[in-house]
């Protein structure tokens, strides 16, 4: 910077600052500073997130492998997102991320809200058994990952030996059958996120004045009633909220899943990103799997933001 | 609910009682992986592989031992030449046939963590509490969008960024540098930290300052006198929430590190015993990894929900 900048951005400043501050400011002026505070940030976003995404949109459009740097590559227009919505596998793979998000968020919805409900009612407070029910949702994902292929071995794995106490089932292979993986990997992400929807569930019930149910009694009021009138109503705001969190992460997901399943048996489980994986960083089509990395990311930007305006339709 | 009790809003005792043993039995069956994990690290291979599945077993260490050791299988004659352990582990460890040819990586595994984690949230709360201020109390222009810009950073999934990435490491030679993952996580984190400082910033009355500069302060000095001790406890939640982050992350340290600054989570996974994983040696890894989060989950747990969603649901 200049001196001459400095004088300006001073004078500025001096101009922007009410008398009573203005004649006591020494040193940096207030514009200065918030420029001076928030232009790292800035530049390391830019940096480390837009300039890749960028990079990313270009790389689509091409044919370049990140293996092999120094060969020649070009632009091939937009062959490689012909290819991709044109491919069958895509398909599958996006159903089998369909399959993941939706039932895994139903799941915790009920669960969760269930659990709030119960806990709201019991203890009032959070108390050592809530924050006990807490402590999977912190968890890394890869490890846990990998520790539930353990618990879900079919002979000496723990899950199917205390399933088959209920019913003689024989052993449950959840990882290696076709029709069970699917359902192995909601379950560990229910095991692990359940808490999520639970802890927004509770905040929502916690902001229920009483007066209303009160209010409600006098109306004579039954459960239901009450349930479908005042606290559904209170909740649904933070429930989606935790949904939207929830459901961009699980769009996206990859760690547990890798580390639970590697996308098989077959490829059964291969979501989204583990299939982008595979593309850009095994068979190295990087210009391909650009291209599929822009659709996911357009994919949950836009159904990001259509889920965003359904939810301030909810608040307001 | 039959019978109308005095207070509306208060359950029964009955309908409590149920409720509570509800919640208890859901903690009690979520808790079974993780107590599972914890007591495979102390069993023995043949017991961690047995069937039925044994809850009651003779504690040993050897998943322990194999975490932290290299091993070769020799010959009983190779064995005795040695003559008698000199330590407890290398006579676990001859037990099985096996003698210690060395220290495993996992300690430098997770030294790299512990350094990358703490490196890169020290960076993300330090620039992100000097954002935080400037947006929270000063007229920036394109406030709005500007902020929403470092909350949508985080809705690109990992592995969109991770191909540029890749590539502009490799030519900036940042590619498996500890430096590097510092960089990237602090990045990752910034957008968290930014929203959640802000938060706590705008909770601190304006007053306290304009009174600072009033007697005679500058505005950095009633940022650093005033303003950050009051921030204090705002800080420290931010700092475990990112370190958390760092820690578990998976996806970068898989893709970006190798050799060199491989954090735990991608190595865990492959801890191989003979014939297959190790799963003793791999629950004792999980165990020393996942239990500082859970002491951490323990202390932050009333700023939990403010934490989980960006700063937006502040109780």
């Amino acid at each position: 910077m200049t001196t001459q900048t400095v004088d300006q951005a001073a004078a500025a400043a001096a101009r922007a600052t009410p008398q009573r501050i203005a004649h006591r400011v020494r040193g940096l002026s207030d514009r200065a500073i918030a420029w001076l505070f928030i232009s790292p940030t800035i530049l390391l976003l830019l940096a480390i997130n837009i300039f890749p995404l960028l990079w990313t949109v270009y790389l689509s459009f091409t044919n370049f492998r990140a293996n092999q740097p120094g060969r020649e590559f070009k632009w091939v227009g937009t062959r490689n997102y012909e290819r991709l919505l044109g491919s069958e596998d895509i398909w599958g793979y996006m159903q089998a991320t369909a399959h993941f998000v939706v039932w895994t968020m139903a799941i915790q919805i009920i669960l969760g809200l269930g659990l709030a409900l119960l806990i709201n009612r019991a203890f009032r407070g959070s108390g050592f058994w809530t924050t006990l029910i807490l402590i999977p949702m912190m968890l890394s994902p890869a490890v846990v990952g990998t520790f539930w292929t353990y618990l879900y071995q079919p002979q000496t794995g723990i899950f199917s030996y205390i399933l088959n106490v209920f019913h003689n089932f024989g052993p449950i292979d959840m990882i290696g059958s076709v029709s069970l993986a699917p359902w192995a990997i909601v379950i560990v992400d229910t095991w692990m996120w359940t808490p999520y929807i639970m802890l927004l569930c509770l905040a929502g019930l916690r902001s229920i004045p009483d007066y209303l149910y009160e209010a409600a009694e006098i109306d004579r009021a039954n459960w239901l009633q009450k349930f479908w009138y005042i606290t559904l109503p209170r909740v649904l705001p933070f429930l989606m909220l935790a949904v939207l969190f929830r459901g961009i992460e699980n769009f996206k997901m990859f760690d547990l899943v890798v580390e639970l399943t590697s996308g098989g048996p077959g490829s059964t489980t291969e979501l989204a990103s583990i299939n982008l994986k595979r593309e850009a960083f095994e068979k190295w089509r990087t210009g391909y799997s650009s291209a599929f990395a822009i659709i996911l990311f357009v994919t949950v930007f836009g159904l990001g933001n259509i889920y965003v305006k359904a939810l301030k339709r909810v608040t307001s | 609910m039959s019978k109308p009790s005095l207070s509306v809003t208060t359950a029964s005792p009955r309908a409590k009682w149920i409720a509570g043993i509800l919640v208890v039995s859901y903690a009690m069956v979520a808790m079974i992986p993780l107590v599972w994990i914890f007591m495979t690290g102390f069993k023995s291979p043949p017991d961690s592989i047995s069937y039925p599945p044994k809850v009651v077993f003779e504690p040993s260490l050897e998943g322990y031992v194999n975490l932290f050791t290299t091993r070769s299988r020799q010959t009983d004659e190779y064995i005795e030449s040695l003559g008698p352990p000199e330590t407890w582990y290398d006579e676990l460890v001859r037990k099985r046939n096996m003698v210690i040819t060395g220290p495993s990586r996992f300690a430098d595994r997770y030294w790299n963590s512990v350094v990358i984690g703490f490196g890169s949230t020290f960076l993300a709360v330090f620039l992100g509490t000097l954002a935080a201020y400037g947006f929270s109390r000063f007229k920036v222009p394109l406030k709005d969008d500007l902020l929403f810009f470092i909350l949508s950073t985080r809705m690109m999934p990992p592995i969109a960024v991770a191909i540029p990435i890749f590539l502009m490491y490799r030519e900036l030679g940042l590619s498996d540098t500890a430096a590097g993952m510092i960089l990237l996580y602090t990045t990752v984190n910034l957008s968290l930290a930014v929203w959640l400082l802000k938060g706590f910033v705008d909770e601190i009355p304006r007053e306290y300052e304009e009174a600072a500069v009033v007697d005679g302060y500058t505005r950095l000095q009633a940022f650093v006198k005033v303003v950050l001790p009051q921030m204090r406890a705002g800080i420290a939640a931010t700092a475990i929430f990112c370190l958390i982050f760092s820690w578990n992350e998976y996806a970068f340290a898989l893709l970006l590190t190798s050799g060199n600054a491989q954090t735990a989570p991608p190595f865990i996974p492959i801890i191989i015993g003979e014939g297959g994983l190790d799963w003793p040696a791999v629950a004792a890894g999980a165990t020393l990894f996942l239990l500082p989060v859970v002491i951490f989950t323990v202390m932050l747990r009333n700023q939990l929900l403010r934490g989980i969603t960006f700063g937006a649901v502040r109780k």
